[in-house]
């Protein structure tokens, strides 16, 4: 388990020069001038954003700066409040079986009495309907997605008995599971720890060779630098673009309000990022500067 | 006394089915609501001199309906809504029932049931509410089991949450109306509860758990007869009060064992 991971796809050199990664594949999400936000009260407004199949798009910001908001928009929890979004060439919650969520809270764990491998099969159950059985197909894909996420071990164990990490693991097993051509994730290296973190990292790298749209919400800088396209957020869309291009000092002291210059880390190629925006200090860090 | 039992069985398993998703998905305060705000209906039915159980399925939709539109309609929490209504028609319940001339007969009956004098046809309804419980919670087991799981997840995945929210509390209402006859509407949630909390204890999936509810549902209905039939108890309430000890029982020797039984740690 060494070595960078491949988050953009390989071809984005090749293919991909215009103002738009993966230019020519099919549009997974076209956004225009869309708003997003709860009950008719809008959180982010103006978003334009075009994001092709095989690439990945990371939206950057603080809490509360409508991250979460533009995902649960994009899987059709919430209805978008102005603008045109169209997902996978139809309005939102148009092709279930091929969009995989997972959020960021999830209420299930102490009472359901489900084994791990339970949870996983639901992932299966967009394709399968009502009372289809799973063929020996859907098994694979399931054994296969545990495996990714390093829980097949505990497929027979029960839920509640699982640490908060590894309950993550097979939530993110259960995405993998659904082989999805949209995947959208909301902060999903939360509670995982190093073996979890690298494994995620393959695994989604290995979704978007597949061919699968990646969106995910997060707060690992360092981790959004390597994908194809960025979006910083502060309840207003601070910029986009490839993550090398849009992760600067200004733009990230735009969207986080502090940006802790460290001569003995920049010295180091780093920045580190303070987030006050909740009254708790995160330190984010980040290496913009990288080849 | 055999016709008693099997009621009893019959009402466990429908409590057993449903009492599942109202443990898991946290519908034990509407579930008590809907035990208790079907007493108007049943009342005006008795004054009327209709079946109860048309009473009880006219104020089960009286309920849910006014706890929906009281929950978005306004800004009150669920919880308020369904206090509030569950209250009301308690109220307007007892309030009906006072008017009849024998007051305090009709109204023991009513809450807490007159398993003794279920009759034939009775039985046949309540098998016929099993069948249509069993058959329903089967199909739908996948967008229920998404349900229980994160209401948003079985949404994404095309199960509008809202649809399947509306189905299980159908079956909630169903149970509710064919066995409050056995049992009574104030001890029904009772059978709904213990049993499937017994359960979720013990079990690793969710049909275990409906099985080992209806198991423990079964015994009690049997244990709370014997303790009626030899030390005349009111029936009803013995075989709440034993699933109720059961549910007690399970709960004590869970924790005595989960303390080992050491949690399994990281995979790597």
């Amino acid at each position: 388990m060494n070595g960078p991971v491949a988050w953009r796809t390989r071809h984005r050199h090749a293919a991909g020069r215009g103002p738009v990664p993966g230019a020519g594949r099919p549009i997974s999400i076209e956004a225009r001038g869309l708003a997003v936000g709860y009950e008719s009260r809008p959180v982010v407004e103006g978003i334009d954003l075009v994001v092709r199949a095989r690439t990945s798009l990371a939206l950057v910001g603080t809490n509360g700066s409508g991250k979460s908001t533009l995902l649960r928009t994009l899987v059709g929890l919430l209805p978008a409040l102005g603008g045109e979004l169209s997902v996978l060439g139809s309005p939102p919650k148009g092709a279930p079986a091929r969009i995989a969520y997972l959020g960021q809270f999830h209420a299930a764990g102490f009472v359901l009495p489900l084994r791990a491998i339970d949870v996983v099969r639901m992932g299966r159950f967009p394709n399968l309907g009502l009372l289809r059985r799973m063929s020996s197909a859907d098994h694979e894909l399931v054994a296969e997605a545990m495996r990714a996420m390093g829980v097949d071990a505990l497929a027979g164990e029960p839920l509640r008995s699982l640490s908060g990490g590894q309950q993550q693991r097979v939530y993110l097993a259960q995405v993998l599971a659904r082989r999805a051509d949209l995947v959208v994730l909301d902060e999903p290296t939360a509670g995982l720890d190093a073996g979890g973190r690298e494994r995620y990292l393959r695994a989604f790298a290995a979704e978007l060779e597949r061919g699968a749209t990646l969106v995910t919400a997060t707060h690992d800088i360092a981790e959004a630098v390597e994908y194809d396209q960025v979006l910083l957020l502060a309840r207003r869309v601070v910029a986009l673009g490839p993550g090398r291009e849009v992760l600067t000092a200004d733009r990230l002291l735009d969207t986080f309000g502090i940006v802790l210059h460290d001569p003995h880390l920049e010295h180091a190629g780093r920045l580190v990022v303070a987030e006050r925006a909740h009254g708790h200090p995160q330190i984010v860090d980040t290496d913009p500067r990288a080849p | 006394m055999l016709r008693a039992l099997v009621a009893g069985v019959l009402v466990s398993i429908a409590c057993s089915i449903v009492g599942t998703f109202v443990v898991l998905r946290g519908l034990a305060f509407i579930g008590d609501a809907l035990a208790h705000g079907i007493l108007p209906g049943v009342a005006v039915a008795l004054l009327l001199g209709l079946p109860g159980i048309v009473g009880a399925a006219v104020g089960a939709l009286v309920m849910i309906g006014g706890v929906s539109l009281v929950t978005q309609r306004s800004r009150l929490s669920s919880d308020s809504a369904i206090g509030l209504l569950f209250v009301g028609m308690l109220a307007l319940g007892v309030v009906i029932v006072s008017r009849s001339s024998s007051f305090s007969g009709d109204l023991v009956r009513i809450l807490f049931g007159e398993i003794l004098g279920v009759g034939v046809e009775d039985l046949l309804v309540q098998a016929a509410a099993v069948v249509f419980v069993g058959l329903v919670a089967w199909v739908f087991a996948r967008p229920f089991l998404l349900l229980c799981f994160d209401a948003e997840q079985a949404e994404v995945a095309g199960f509008p949450a809202r649809r399947y929210h509306a189905l299980m509390l159908l079956l909630v209402a169903t149970t509710v109306i064919v066995s409050f006859q056995t049992v009574g509407t104030l001890l029904v949630f009772g059978m709904l509860l213990a049993p499937a909390s017994a359960g979720a204890l013990i079990a690793h999936r969710i049909g275990a758990m409906m099985t080992w509810a209806s198991l423990l549902g079964a015994i009690s209905a049997y244990l709370g007869l014997l303790l009626s039939y030899y030390l005349n108890f009111a029936a009803g309430a013995s075989i709440v009060l034993v699933a109720t000890i059961l549910f007690f029982l399970v709960f004590l020797v869970v924790n005595a064992r989960g303390r080992a039984v050491p949690r399994r740690e990281a995979v790597e």
